[in-house]
């Protein structure tokens, strides 16, 4: 190691609370935000895995758990997506990946405001804390879904665990979105003022334009459910009525909240609140949400692609725009999930153009995908399998889009599973297969060994087939009418045909679930005896490859890199090796 | 940035899988030493551009309750007894001079915030002069705009809580009516703001007494007086939504 | 591995794409108007994103085999991309999905924007946890006031839904748990709940609309066929949402006729 004097970054810690406890490195605070969505996965895959059970063997006994209720299935329904969409799903790809990666694949000693940093990982742990702290209060978690539909959200005898369970919910998503607040502002100014010499915007890899975009999306969206989040805790509590219209009766009762900062004398009964306007607010959240979840993926996948392929990206500066074409359309688009909801006709139908136009830069970006895999030699070690596998989900879950996008056919479609189907491919699944992706491709950096090759490759095989088995049918129960977030089928006849397509999806989702154990068991056997990672095992381009194994803790010990070369420089004419690193000097004219 | 020094190390790294492989650097950033350098330049450009993106956030919440505010006074209800759509929204009668004093008190604060930004920059400026041995500058005993400010602030905050006790007398409760929930709501939402702007004010004063140095503090100072000429446009801009649009 | 992977998403592709043409499950029989449009729509849109889906996976897996990485495999193609497919590329997509979109909008327009005819059956569809009631005007057309106080869904369909019984124009107005319409005549629905959101759903009229507490919202659809249609509730609403179904009866004219006739009997 080149020894010059030290940078201005603050010297390492020491100390086993400040080191790996209240942490200021984002690497750590990368690796903390990780593993807090990995316990968060598993939560959700398993309460996942007791709505399966439940729906084909409704009286099956679970150990230590019993039989599972019909309002207990909505609850696991509620928390399963909630704790997935939030603290997997925006959690994984860009707070725990993009903490760790970002500020070195810029350049960057640390990020921006590493207190900040510290403080919102933090703060996210606090509100996963609320969220489970649901289960365990009178009436349990709640059943609204993670969508909090008003007035079912909002009054608290509209159904078990709509008491105490709802207000931890709401207060854990307020917390959640602070937390959020904190991460996009530190991410953007870092990208923005932390970048090495000779990293220009354009010469940034994809990744990092992902979690910038991303982070923009976050800083915009996240104050919106903020805002309807303490909007709906008033309705809920304090006797205002900005969800909840008048005249609501709740199996004979009527619906009186004690009026909050009223006299006491008085009750107030809700009048002329517009739950229309909750799913506004929710959705104009909503919307950007699901490309907070997927766009991060976007970016590991391109980034593996063009990596494994061993050539350069195909059209980088059309992956660039198409991102930001990506993140622009998708705050103009929250009324698609609103067709049927009594919203007026005409902005259905703007709604819905809005919605095909963005299609266009996400076919820019599958087209450029195959694209780079043109005449490329592919290696097919595992993190590239799984960013194969991206491209497949994320091809059969939008393809499904322009179906729902359209107000008409959205009418026998709407509230189907065929709408459970489209977006667990796109932003579940398909964002899943972007965190396995990056988790292969970049342990060996954060943990300096290397995973194991067999178990990954098995893994991937039963993980791809699985996750087809599971959601594709979804789209044929949709089709034949089966509705959503139903406990039972055994009230509607037509529904009761379907269920053994139900069965077929329960089994996929067991053998599903049980080869995630081998990705556990190569995640944590790795760790302590996988094979020696060098500092570039995959020979890579990117800033991260050309720091030691793990990185130091101010990322180039102690040096600041200069970046002379665009990201994906692969088998470049002439080039002594099949790669130029972006950190290689400029002998070669490259862009 | 722009401040790397030319001093560029090269080293040809052969093929990557092969040992640990030093990596490019160019020279460190900024000096250890030197007052007013560009690293703390880099700092204070850096704060700014993080409160730019705190303001950010902050005008979308306050966007999403405006949105909110609007869409519910267009909004027609059914009336339980007529089956018939009606318009529900009463105005709430707004206590205006008590409202008015409490705006002149904060655009007095955001004029002494600023006189102590200005001030701050003044004593930054002058602190590698004061450091030399037997210079001397002058006594510092210039105004406390910074202390000025926080009465200011916690004034108008007091100056809120007795508006909103007016227009309890006034028989308008939090529930009252859609347009009392949102005086409530909005007036509350800018307080906490506020509140955050006081405790960052505190925060730069007591860098002083903790004897930090002066850059970290201009740093606090500055941001934070940006954050407070926000807080009273902002209070401004609701200020006229209640009414106008009352 | 290459080969590996090329069979699994070729067999993906084609058991997936399987299940669509045999239309194993599909939509359920029409019996609307409107349902011959949509599933037209359906369809075209389908053959659409079919031939992109077969194209792209079938692509994908032909691609990552035949360009995987072996001693013999061809040089790589230092490229950074080609403007004009690109360019080619966008523009198809923006055609296709714009054009799409467009072509399905007259349907929705037809059933959302233009009013009811005037000969259409007033129906009012209450939704509440976890039950549908249906309302017809009676004779003067007019629905009688409801009330929340009123309420009591113990005591009967009328006090269900909360009905002024005391108001004029209640005193004709039939409430019922299943909804008869008559076959060929508009149906004018009214879409009231009275507690959470509620969705009125019938696959086989290719209809779905919220109720919405505080809002009346007016829909219409034309039943074309005879016979018992299932309908489901399809927006959460609480722990009984799956056991909120109901049936359409929809009957000729004259059954129609003798069966609202029967229930303003029993009223008297």
């Amino acid at each position: 190691m080149a020894t010059t004097a030290p940078v201005h970054v603050h010297a390492a810690p020491q100390g086993f609370i400040r080191r790996y406890v209240f942490s200021l490195d984002h690497k750590v605070i990368g690796i903390q935000y990780y593993f807090l969505a990995l316990a968060a996965v598993f939560v959700g895959m398993f309460l996942s895995l007791l709505m399966r059970i439940h729906l084909v063997w409704p009286t099956a006994q679970i150990p230590l758990f019993g039989e599972i209720k019909p309002e207990t299935y909505l609850t696991l329904l509620t928390m399963h997506g909630t704790i997935m969409v939030f603290f997997v799903l925006t959690t994984a790809p860009q707070s725990g990946f993009g903490n760790y990666f970002l500020p070195i694949q810029i350049g960057a000693p640390d990020m921006a405001f590493p207190v900040l940093n510290m403080l919102s990982f933090w703060t996210t742990f606090v509100a996963f804390v609320v969220m489970i702290a649901a289960f365990f209060v009178a009436g349990g978690a709640p059943l609204h879904g993670w969508t909090g539909y008003a007035p079912l959200s909002a009054v608290p005898n509209s159904g078990p665990g709509e008491a105490l369970g709802a207000d931890l919910w709401i207060v854990s998503i307020a917390i959640f979105c602070i937390a959020s607040l904190m991460g996009a502002l530190n991410f953007i100014t870092t990208v923005l003022d932390l970048r090495a010499k000779g990293m220009t915007m354009m010469r940034m890899p994809l990744t990092v334009w992902a979690w910038f975009i991303t982070a923009i999306l976050g800083l915009l969206a996240f104050g919106v459910l903020l805002s309807a989040g303490i909007l709906l805790l008033m309705d809920r509590n304090l006797g205002t009525s900005f969800f909840v219209p008048g005249g609501l009766n709740f199996t004979g009762q009527l619906t009186v909240t004690p009026g909050g900062l009223s006299p006491s004398t008085t009750n107030f009964t809700h009048h002329g609140g517009s739950p229309l306007l909750w799913q506004h607010l929710f959705w104009f959240f909503g919307h950007p949400e699901v490309y907070i979840a997927i766009l991060p993926g976007m970016g590991v996948a391109s980034q593996l692609l063009s990596t494994f392929s061993r050539k350069p990206i195909f059209g980088y500066k059309a992956m660039v725009y198409a991102i930001m074409a990506i993140g622009i359309l998708g705050f103009v688009v929250w009324g698609h999930h609103m067709f049927m909801s009594g919203m007026s006709p005409y902005s259905a139908f703007a709604f819905s153009i809005m919605t095909m136009c963005i299609g266009v830069p996400s076919a820019i970006k599958t087209f450029n995908w195959l694209g780079t895999l043109w005449h490329g030699r592919i290696r097919l070690q595992t993190p590239m399998l799984f960013a194969i596998g991206f491209v497949s989900l994320f091809v059969s879950g939008g393809l499904s889009g322009p179906f729902l996008a359209q107000p008409v056919l959205d009418i026998p479609l709407h509230d189907t599973y065929f709408v459970v189907g489209h977006f667990h491919l796109i932003m579940g699944v398909a964002a899943i297969f972007g965190i396995f992706a990056g988790t292969y491709y970049w342990f060996p950096k954060m943990f300096g060994r290397m995973m194991n090759e067999r178990l990954g490759q098995i893994h991937f095989l039963i993980t791809l087939l699985g996750t087809y088995a599971i959601f594709m049918p979804m789209h044929y129960l949709g089709l034949a009418g089966q509705t959503r977030r139903y406990s039972q089928f055994t009230e509607v006849a037509y529904q009761t045909k379907l269920v053994p397509l139900q069965t077929f999806m329960t089994y996929a989702a067991l053998i599903t679930i049980a080869a995630q154990f081998l990705f556990l068991i190569n995640l944590f056997w790795s760790m302590r005896k996988g094979a020696k990672a060098s500092d570039n095992p995959w020979e890579s381009t990117t800033l991260e490859w050309s720091t030691a194994t793990p990185p130091p803790h101010d990322n180039f010990g102690g040096q600041t890199p200069v970046v002379s070369h665009g990201p994906y420089e692969y088998s470049v004419p002439g080039a002594p090796r099949d790669f130029i690193m972006q950190t290689d000097p400029a002998t070669t004219a490259t862009h | 940035m722009g401040t790397l020094s030319s001093s560029v190390v090269l080293k040809d790294s052969k093929a990557g899988d092969r040992g640990p492989k030093p990596p490019i650097y160019g020279g460190d950033s900024g000096g250890p030493d030197g007052g007013s350098s560009s690293r703390d330049l880099d700092r204070l450009r850096r704060a700014r551009l993080g409160l730019v993106l705190v303001l950010v956030t902050v005008t979308m919440i306050f966007v999403s309750f405006t949105s909110a505010f609007v869409i519910r006074k267009g909004l027609p209800t059914i009336d339980e007894k007529t089956g018939a759509y009606v318009n529900d929204w009463t105005g709430v009668s707004l206590p205006v001079s008590l409202l008015l004093i409490n705006t002149t008190l904060l655009i007095l604060s955001s004029l002494s915030v600023e006189l102590a930004r200005r001030q701050i920059f003044r004593r930054a400026a002058l602190a590698p002069v004061q450091a030399i041995p037997g210079v001397s500058v002058g006594e510092d005993r210039s105004f406390p705009w910074l202390g000025a400010t926080v009465v200011l602030g916690l004034g108008f905050l007091i100056g809120q809580w007795i508006v909103w006790q007016e227009l309890r007398l006034r028989g308008f409760y939090l529930a009252t009516t859609p347009s009392s929930s949102f005086f409530y709501l909005l007036t509350a939402a800018h307080a906490v703001h506020l509140f955050g702007g006081v405790v960052a004010l505190l925060s730069a004063q007591s860098i002083s007494w903790l004897r930090r140095p002066v850059e970290t503090q201009r740093i606090w100072v500055d941001v934070t007086a940006w954050y407070w000429h926000f807080m009273a446009l902002l209070w401004v801009y609701i200020f006229a939504l209640l009414y106008f649009a009352r | 591995m290459g080969l590996a992977l090329l069979v699994v998403i070729w067999l993906i592709t084609f058991v997936s794409t399987y299940f669509f043409i045999a239309k194993t499950w599909w939509l359920p029989h029409g019996a609307s108007t409107s349902a011959a449009f949509i599933d037209g729509q359906f369809t075209l849109t389908f053959i659409l994103m079919g031939i992109v889906f077969v194209a792209a996976q079938l692509a994908l897996g032909y691609l990552v085999w035949k360009f995987r990485d072996r001693p013999e495999a061809a040089p790589v193609e230092y490229s950074h991309g080609n403007t004009r497919l690109e360019v080619i590329w966008t523009t198809l997509t923006a055609i296709l999905f714009i054009g799409l979109n467009l072509m399905g909008s007259r349907v929705w327009a037809n059933e959302r924007f233009a009013p009811a005819s005037p000969g259409a059956v007033q129906v009012e569809v209450t939704g509440m946890q976890f039950a549908w009631y249906f309302r017809y005007p009676g004779p003067d057309g007019k629905y009688g006031p409801t009330s929340a106080k009123l309420m009591d869904a113990s005591a009967g369909s009328e006090a269900a839904i909360g009905l002024d019984t005391g108001d004029p124009s209640a005193k004709d107005d039939v409430v019922a748990g299943v909804m008869y319409v008559p076959v060929g005549r508009q149906v004018d629905l009214t879409l009231r709940a009275v507690d959470v959101i509620h969705s009125f759903f019938v696959p086989s009229f290719r209809f779905k609309q919220d109720a919405v507490p505080g809002l009346a919202i007016h829909m219409h659809f034309t039943p074309t066929e005879i016979g018992d249609y299932e309908m489901a509730c399809a927006e959460l609403c609480g722990l009984g949402h799956y056991k909120m179904h109901g049936m359409v009866k929809v009957v000729s004219q004259q059954d129609f006729d003798s069966w609202l006739a029967a229930r303003e009997a029993e009223k008297q």
